[in-house]
Parts: C-alpha cells; sequence; structure tokens
C-alpha cells in the first residue's frame, strides 16, 4: 500500500538473470506495502527461477513478444487481481524504486506518470541521432500534451485504474510504440499525463548500444512510430 | 502458336496444384472460394491468351498480352497486402493466447501456495 492504493510493481524482463534477482529485492526492501509481478518474456536463461526466488510473482510467457508483450500482460493481471496503481520499472537497475512513491504521488492529478531522465536529477546524457530523435518526441508530445515531457521514451512510468484498463486490452508490442505510441493514445483520450524528475543509475548488467547506426535505425523508427501513432485512430 | 502452347500448359499445372491443395483439405473455404474463381480465368486466358486484345485497344494497352500481365500482378499484389493482413491478425491472436496462458499459469501458481 502507498497513500492507501494497492501497487502492483511490473518488471518486464528477458534475459535479465544477471540483474534480476538484485532489482526485485531492492524493490521489496524500500517498497514493503506493494506486490512485484516480474514479465519473464520467455527468457531462455534463469530469469524467472531468479526472479521468484527474490520474492517476486513470476508471469512467464511462453515464447518472446517483446516488451509490450510483457507488459500487456502486466497489466493484464493488474486488472484481474483489481490493483489500483501499476508501476513499470525495468528490470537491468537503471530504475531507482525510492522513486516510486514520488511517482504514486503525483498520480493525484494525472492519469500517467513518467519518470523522467534530463530533467534535472541525475547526470544522464544522450548525443547524435539518439538525442534528436529524443527531442523531437518531446518536442511533439509536450506540445500535445500541454505539459513538459522531456523524457518521452522512459520506462519508468505509474498509471492508475482507468489506465490500467486501457492497457490490459491494448498495449504495442513494438520497441518504441511501448512508449511512443502508449504515451500519444493516452494524450489523444485526454488523459492527464504529468513527468517527476528521476535520476538513473548505472545499469546492474547488460550493455548499453552506443553504435551510431543503431542510433540512426533508432530515429527513423521513433519518427515512424510518432507518425503512425498520429495518423492511426 | 508456341504461346498459346507455353500459358495453356502453366495454367494446367497452377489449376493442378490449386485442385489437390483443396482436395487434401489444405485450404480454408474463404482463400478456396478466391482461387476457385481465379482458376478459370487463368485456364481461359492460357488458353487464348490474345482474348482481351479488343478490350486492350479500348484502353489503349498494345496488347492484350501486356494487360494480363498488368492485371496479374495487380492481382498479385493485392493478394500480397491480403495475406501481410492476416499475419498481422494471427500474430495479434497468438500474443493474446501467449498472453492468457501466462495469466492463468501464474494465478493457478499462486492459488496453489495460498492453500
Amino acid at each position: 500500500m502507498i497513500n492507501n492504493k494497492r501497487v502492483l510493481i511490473i518488471v518486464p524482463a528477458w534475459n535479465e538473470a544477471e540483474s534480476i534477482g538484485e532489482v526485485v529485492t531492492e524493490i521489496r526492501g524500500e517498497l514493503p506495502g506493494t506486490d512485484v509481478l516480474v514479465v519473464d518474456d520467455g527468457s531462455a536463461d534463469d530469469t524467472g527461477a531468479v526472479a521468484r526466488n527474490a520474492g517476486a510473482i513470476v508471469a512467464r510467457l511462453p515464447y518472446n513478444l517483446g516488451v509490450g508483450g510483457g507488459m500487456r500482460l502486466g497489466y493484464r493481471y493488474a486488472r484481474t487481481e483489481g490493483y489500483d496503481v501499476a508501476v513499470q520499472l525495468d528490470a537491468d537497475g537503471q530504475h531507482d524504486p525510492r522513486y516510486v512513491p514520488k511517482l504514486v504521488d503525483a498520480l493525484q492529478d494525472a492519469s500517467l506518470v513518467i519518470g523522467a531522465r534530463f530533467a534535472g536529477e541525475g547526470g544522464y546524457q544522450v548525443h547524435g541521432p539518439r538525442r534528436w530523435a529524443m527531442g523531437l518526441l518531446s518536442l511533439v508530445l509536450s506540445a500535445m500534451a500541454h505539459t513538459r515531457l522531456t523524457d518521452t521514451t522512459s520506462g519508468f512510468r505509474a498509471c492508475d485504474r482507468s489506465l490500467i484498463e486501457l492497457f490490459a486490452d491494448w498495449y504495442p508490442v513494438d520497441y518504441l510504440g511501448d512508449t511512443v505510441e502508449t504515451l500519444v493514445r493516452v494524450i489523444r483520450l485526454r488523459y492527464r499525463v504529468r513527468q517527476v524528475p528521476v535520476a538513473m543509475r548505472r545499469r546492474f548488467g547488460g550493455t548499453p548500444s552506443h553504435s551510431p547506426i543503431k542510433a540512426l535505425i533508432y530515429l527513423c523508427r521513433a519518427f515512424l512510430i510518432l507518425v503512425l501513432a498520429l495518423i492511426r485512430r | 502458336m508456341r504461346l498459346s502452347f507455353l500459358t495453356a500448359i502453366a495454367a494446367l499445372v497452377v489449376l493442378a496444384v490449386i485442385f489437390e491443395l483443396l482436395r487434401r483439405r489444405q485450404l480454408r473455404e474463404k482463400y478456396a472460394v478466391l482461387w476457385m474463381c481465379a482458376v478459370p480465368v487463368i485456364l481461359l486466358l492460357g488458353f487464348f491468351p490474345r482474348l482481351l486484345d479488343s478490350i486492350s485497344d479500348l484502353v489503349g494497352v498494345a496488347s492484350g498480352v501486356s494487360l494480363v500481365l498488368f492485371l496479374a500482378v495487380v492481382f498479385l499484389l493485392m493478394v500480397c497486402i491480403h495475406l501481410s493482413w492476416e499475419a498481422s491478425r494471427l500474430e495479434e491472436k497468438t500474443r493474446t493466447l501467449a498472453e492468457e496462458i501466462a495469466l492463468i499459469r501464474t494465478m493457478l501458481r499462486e492459488r496453489d501456495q495460498v492453500k
């Protein structure tokens, strides 16, 4: 319970056995009143077992669906079990669970709260095409939402019951679609969105990608996803 | 004359393949209907490729054979689009099934733990 609300922390994980144990242990230590659901997206390693031993509820998909598939399953679980708030958080340890109460607090005057890097806290930096992509996205989405959104691709977000219902039925499966397209849809349905500054940490395991070609592909995909999200019904 | 020979043989091969697939129940009815309609057209034009010459004059295409080729490309393109649409729908359906199965298994496990 946070603010008298039943809170579910959804952690989508794919081959994160290295870091998932530590992430779950930390969440349970920092937020004792919440439940942790790890969605094991068809991992080949023992992500599911590690998470279960650390005290999480584990939902294992029979094969890999991509981030969005895992997230929709998380929201379905939240809807079926009647949670008031769902918080999504990455399995690589980038997101500090100590910010979760802050995000949940902000739900008092918004339906979706994004934990945003670049909003003052922490020293997270990106460069090149990736930065342009993020800049473009935040420009367009801020204008649409009538509020400043500096980190539209953040996977650290909290939502209330009305959006749990929405996301349980509809959640794009593609990478970037899971963050950008959901945001566009939520704004177009006139839900209130706001952001809360958070600091990002170094990952517990895994390596971030820094290749310039990947960054360029990222830019193109971001643009495509944005255009599609805007013209889709 | 040699052209008719070639196209007629091609038409017969296509006909045989579709017939065999239908006979072995490898095609759903909705696709079967599509190909059943296509078969007579393919056969007719296979044996008489110059059948459309008069119509091609009307629409400004030099020869009936070119017109057939053009229509065939359009038809195949539509079939391709239809198939990618079907594939998207199927992916969405299998995704939903996978999620539902995972959800049911998770809840079963929890129920066992409570007991």
